[in-house]
């Protein structure tokens, strides 16, 4: 193929990827940028003017309720509570499902189940299922392991803690099967090798099983981390809006209260921008850590 | 002693099995909470009944579903968007993915990178931005509008994954195709596709639940009931004053079929197609 055609090549499969990507996404970032300079609010949503970084020290400073690092802190621990156990669930699982057993497939099929469902169907019956006085969490607490009714969603932790245990649930599958198909690629010479030598199980899970893994399950969570810290929907539905009184805020609730509840489009657009940056430098810190690009280009 | 080995090696798989089952209930009960609301006859809503089929069970919510909501209307309008989205992410997802793996070129680097950085963008960020244009162009209360934007969050992870997966395709496979006549495209699409199918279907499944289940774009694009998409009729449901919990678990349990039907027939091909640009280059 000489060089022309090459191109055209190239530019043919992937252009319609970067047109769309450049309409739908990179645009809307300029534009979220030029608005978090401005005072565009509900009442000035015409005649907004830049008013340069007002919204961005309003972010830091305004004495909202919780406060914004209060949000970040809370944003942390759920991110990292959800990757942690959805990892941790995820691998263990996968490890169990990796051995000859019967009915392989059955429990397969159903350990998916929670990634099948569309998350604002998972999000609204977790909701009903935390419910006091009818929610059979509390029933099955207070039947079965004869335990006092928890108030799930009337108090700030544990509200906050029935979305991460909600997210949990959800989350795990997605991991599960990654770790599956990474455990499938490893040759089995390796284990025969290790048994031959006399090596524990726990020695081979350590030494041949998660070494192997790894390059698999790197990029996966930090594709996690950026979904979770991003996942509006569990923490919106659940905890209804952020209640009780907007304890329950990860950042990304937190802006979009702002955004579509209050319409302060200025402020929205700034804090936005500084989750993104957020964002941004905890992904470099883990690839950078782990080296995770490593090997993808 | 080879006794005693053996039933270790039991006891080890009794325990497996006993987690997984654990671990199944847990994943299917709040599947099953779903099926029984749906279910409660409409004065018993509230009930502190564990029972999964509760007492005088009845099909009226369903009846209700479809003989006096629009919920016909609600899948239809559901099935096109998520149809038309599914198509196009693959289709464009395996395109960029062939040339992101086999190609060098300028801003391939930047390319890739930036597919990642587009997943970190908050919702918020790009919704008010999105909003004020499609008022701009006309485009509010049109699925051309949605469909772009589903197709525009669906194809980052579609476009790695199958760039993961075409990076486990050795190159000679084509350049044996080349020496037989093909040309790059013909290559491509006779012998690379088919033999990617585990991560085209990864990708068509991840499309299709990006279409079928959002709520949060589609309630600020789509105003006009007649357009309404399953999860905002599902929603109005609980809009009202008082939740119709009959009707919403109803709906709930048949939104939820078709996805776990995919689910289920293709896991086998999820385990396998799900590669995450693990391999080198």
């Amino acid at each position: 193929m000489n060089k022309l055609s090459r191109n055209i090549f190239i530019a043919f499969f992937v252009g319609p990827t970067i047109l769309i990507l450049l309409a739908v996404v990179f645009y809307p970032f300029i534009y979220n940028l030029i608005i978090s300079f401005s005072n565009m609010n509900l009442r000035h949503i015409k005649d907004w003017e830049l008013i340069g970084l007002v919204q961005y020290i309003k972010v830091f400073t305004d004495p909202t309720e919780p406060t914004f690092f209060n949000v970040f802190l809370k944003t942390i621990i759920w991110t990292f509570t959800n990757v942690f156990f959805h990892v941790v669930i995820g691998v263990f699982l996968a490890l169990l499902l990796n051995q000859h057993i019967r009915g392989k497939s059955v429990y397969r099929t159903l350990l998916i189940l929670p990634w099948a469902i569309p998350q604002y169907i998972v999000a609204l019956t977790w909701r009903g299922m935390f419910n006091y006085e009818y929610g059979s969490i509390n029933l099955i607490i207070t039947k079965y392991l004869s335990l006092p009714a928890v108030e799930w969603l009337k108090s700030p932790t544990e509200a906050f803690l029935a979305c991460i245990l909600t997210n949990i649930w959800l989350g795990f599958p997605f991991m599960m099967v990654v770790a599956l198909g990474a455990l499938q690629s490893i040759p089995h010479e390796l284990y025969e090798a290790a048994d031959i030598d006399g090596a524990s199980w726990f020695q081979k899970l350590k030494n041949i099983t998660l070494p192997l893994i790894r390059p698999v399950m790197i990029p996966a969570i930090t594709l996690g981390i950026v979904w979770t810290f991003n996942n509006l929907n569990i923490i919106w539905l659940v905890s209804n809006g952020g209640e009780p009184s907007d304890q329950t805020h990860i950042l990304i609730s937190f802006v979009y209260k702002a955004a579509f509840n209050l319409y302060r489009y200025g402020y929205a657009a700034a804090l936005s921008f500084v989750i993104f940056i957020i964002l941004l430098f905890i992904s470099l810190a883990f690839m950078k850590r782990t080296k995770a690009t490593e090997g993808a280009y | 002693m080879k006794n005693k080995f053996k039933s270790k090696k039991i006891l080890a798989k009794i325990a497996t099995h006993i987690t997984l089952i654990i671990f199944a209930i847990i994943a299917v009960y709040p599947v099953s909470q779903v099926i029984t609301i749906s279910l409660r006859p409409a004065d018993r809503l509230l009930s502190t009944s564990l029972e999964i089929i509760p007492d005088n069970a009845t099909l009226n919510a369903y009846v209700d579903l479809f003989t006096n909501r629009p919920f016909l209307l609600w899948t239809a309008n559901s099935a096109f968007v998520a149809l038309v989205v599914t198509l196009t992410g693959v289709v464009f997802a395996a395109m960029a993915g062939y040339a992101f793996s086999r190609f060098k070129f300028i801003g391939k680097k930047i390319g890739l990178l930036s597919l990642l950085v587009t997943q970190m963008f908050p919702a918020t960020m790009l919704l008010l931005p999105l909003y004020i244009m499609l008022i701009y162009l006309g485009l509010i209360n049109t699925y051309f509008g949605i469909i772009i934007i589903y197709t525009a969050t669906a194809l980052p992870f579609c476009v790695w994954t199958m760039k993961g997966y075409y990076d486990t395709i050795p190159f000679s496979l084509e350049e044996a195709a080349k020496i037989d006549g093909c040309n790059q495209f013909q290559a491509f699409y006779k012998i690379i596709v088919p033999l990617a199918s585990p991560a085209l279907v990864i990708t068509g499944l991840f499309s299709f639940m990006t279409a079928w289940s959002e709520y949060i774009v589609a309630a600020q694009v789509l105003q006009d009931a007649q357009l309404w998409t399953l999860p905002l009729g599902l929603k109005s449901f609980e809009a009202n004053m008082t939740t119709e919990w009959g009707l919403y678990g109803a709906a709930s349990f048949i939104v939820m079929i078709p996805v776990v039907v995919l689910f289920l027939v293709l896991s086998r091909w999820l385990v396998s197609g799900l590669t995450l640009g693990s391999v080198k280059g």
